[in-house]
């Protein structure tokens, strides 16, 4: 049975992890390749790096560090962040990366997917999609049909700062047409508060298509991650801040979704 | 080749035909005691001792750069030669007769087609997998039955004919049963990426290496005989 993978992510800059991480015995805490390496060991079912720097400058530096990450962690890496051509996702991917996500590149023009897909497979083109709850106008709705309305998500690009017109499980499902293999879902909502993931913009979006969907933005505790799986679809569940800071180990977040009958791969022996 | 003592390490021919990612592969092979060579045309296969296909994506670009660089005639003329060869996801597909995802006609060197993943609850099967053996076989050496392997693919090879079970070394499910791992003496085929599925994956390239390196057959046949099968 196919296992639901547990991801860390790491906010790259300049080749060096960015946010704070509380590792010990590290040689070097902000080098992306170490801190993937004790992921790997610990049970990380597979490391993204999300370029949140990224400019065409500084791509040597980032192509550096997934091709150190990639010579020493035997686990899939995902990238994301500011690539834009087939051509840089070539670079990507030679630099040792096995799938590469596409966030505004791909909301400003979406056959860029299609390109990328064809050229190096569905399976290799991962869309990243942050969504924000749409908010109604105030007053619009007099006759309580507000309460019925189903909830809706608008996508945010450029880091989270600018909406688009553009609805968040149509832009899914679109995102797929276009070849995407696998979808990154962040709810800009949750991200960073620790108030769990959407499960209903996951649902929303796993009952719209039939790619994987990973979970991202708002994880709090092991319960988060269970219900993202449960109630919300997700082939694959991602957080950042509550691994970097060691509140719970991925050890600890598989134990828990083991428990509650959701098959996960078992952590190395030495991690247990 | 003066340059190879007695206990020169292996050389492993990784075959590049611009099918992706070799940095994992080859580092891969570098750790389980291998020394990797980055291959592109024929003529260097002449110097080397086993040779891996890796590969992802669709079939048919990938058949017309092996032909363009010479290498059909040579990875057929490999296998026929009973040297060591391990397939890696496309890689595996490839030595099967053709594939329905884009009609390409493949190596043809193992019987069956490359077919959809039909039945798939989601697609493409994307992640850790359990990979159960059908038979004991010297490729799953120290690694525990089930154990979980990393896949990502949409299409799978289907072996046909009245040797297809013997072929297949193990089976996975993702909506259905397909053959995750295949071999025919030195010839081997993986669907998942070793390469990418940390301690278990490192363990199986070592066992390929070691079977290469062995001359293989008699460790085959070791193993095989020593599970009691014939």
């Amino acid at each position: 049975m196919l296992r639901v993978r547990v991801i860390p992510c790491l906010d790259v800059a300049d080749g060096r992890v960015v946010k704070g991480t509380r590792f010990v015995d590290l040689v070097d805490e902000g080098d992306p390749p170490e801190l993937a390496a004790v992921y790997a060991a610990e049970g990380a079912d597979e490391i993204v790096y999300l370029d949140i720097a990224a400019t065409p400058r500084r791509r040597g530096t980032l192509l550096d560090v997934v091709h150190r990450t990639a010579s020493r962690v035997f686990v899939p890496l995902t990238v994301g962040g500011g690539v834009r051509t087939v051509r840089e996702m070539r670079d990507v991917l030679r630099a040792g990366a096995d799938k590469v996500s596409f966030n505004t590149a791909a909301v400003l023009d979406p056959s860029l997917v299609r390109r990328c897909a064809r050229r190096f497979g569905s399976q290799a083109t991962v869309v990243a999609i942050d969504a924000r709850r749409r908010v109604p106008a105030a007053g619009v709705r007099t006759d309580g049909g507000a309460a019925a309305d189903p909830p809706a998500w608008e996508v945010v690009i450029r880091g989270g700062r600018e909406p688009v017109v553009l609805d968040a499980v149509e832009w899914a499902g679109e995102a797929v047409a276009m070849g995407a293999g696998e979808l990154l879902v962040t709810s800009m909502d949750r991200d960073g508060t620790g108030s769990g993931f959407d499960v209903e913009l996951l649902r929303a979006i796993t009952s719209r298509v039939t790619v994987p969907v990973i979970a991202s933005g708002g994880a709090a505790g092991p319960a988060d991650f269970v219900a993202a799986v449960r109630d919300g679809g997700a082939a694959a569940v991602l957080a950042a801040s509550i691994f970097h800071r060691r509140i719970h180990s991925i050890a600890a977040v598989k134990a828990a979704m083991a428990a509650a009958g959701i098959p996960v791969r078992p952590v190395p022996e030495a991690a247990r | 080749m003066s340059s190879r003592g007695p206990a020169a390490l292996p050389r492993v021919a990784i075959l590049d035909y611009g099918a992706g990612n070799l940095v994992s592969i080859g580092r891969a092979l570098e750790v389980v005691g291998a020394r990797p060579v980055i291959v592109t045309g024929a003529a260097a296969l002449r110097d080397v001792d086993a040779l891996v296909v890796p590969g992802v994506g669709a079939a048919a670009p990938a058949m017309v750069r092996l032909h363009r660089r010479g290498l059909v005639r040579a990875i057929r003329g490999w296998v026929a030669a009973g040297r060591p060869l391990l397939g890696i996801c496309l890689g595996l597909q490839l030595l099967f007769e053709g594939s329905d995802e884009d009609g390409a006609r493949t190596l043809g060197i193992l019987p069956g087609r490359t077919v959809r993943l039909a039945g798939a609850p989601r697609l493409p099967h994307i992640g850790w997998n359990d990979v159960v053996r059908r038979r004991p076989h010297w490729l799953f050496d120290g690694i525990a039955d089930g154990a979980a392997f990393y896949f990502v693919h949409s299409y799978v090879a289907c072996p046909a004919g009245a040797g297809a079970s013997q072929l297949v070394v193990a089976d996975t499910t993702h909506g259905e049963s397909f053959a995750s791992a295949v071999a025919r003496g030195l010839l081997a085929g993986v669907q998942f990426h070793p390469e990418r599925s940390g301690a278990d994956g490192l363990r199986l390239l070592r066992n390929f290496v070691t079977a290469a390196t062995l001359g293989g057959p008699a460790d085959a046949v070791r193993a095989v005989a020593a599970a009691g099968m014939d």
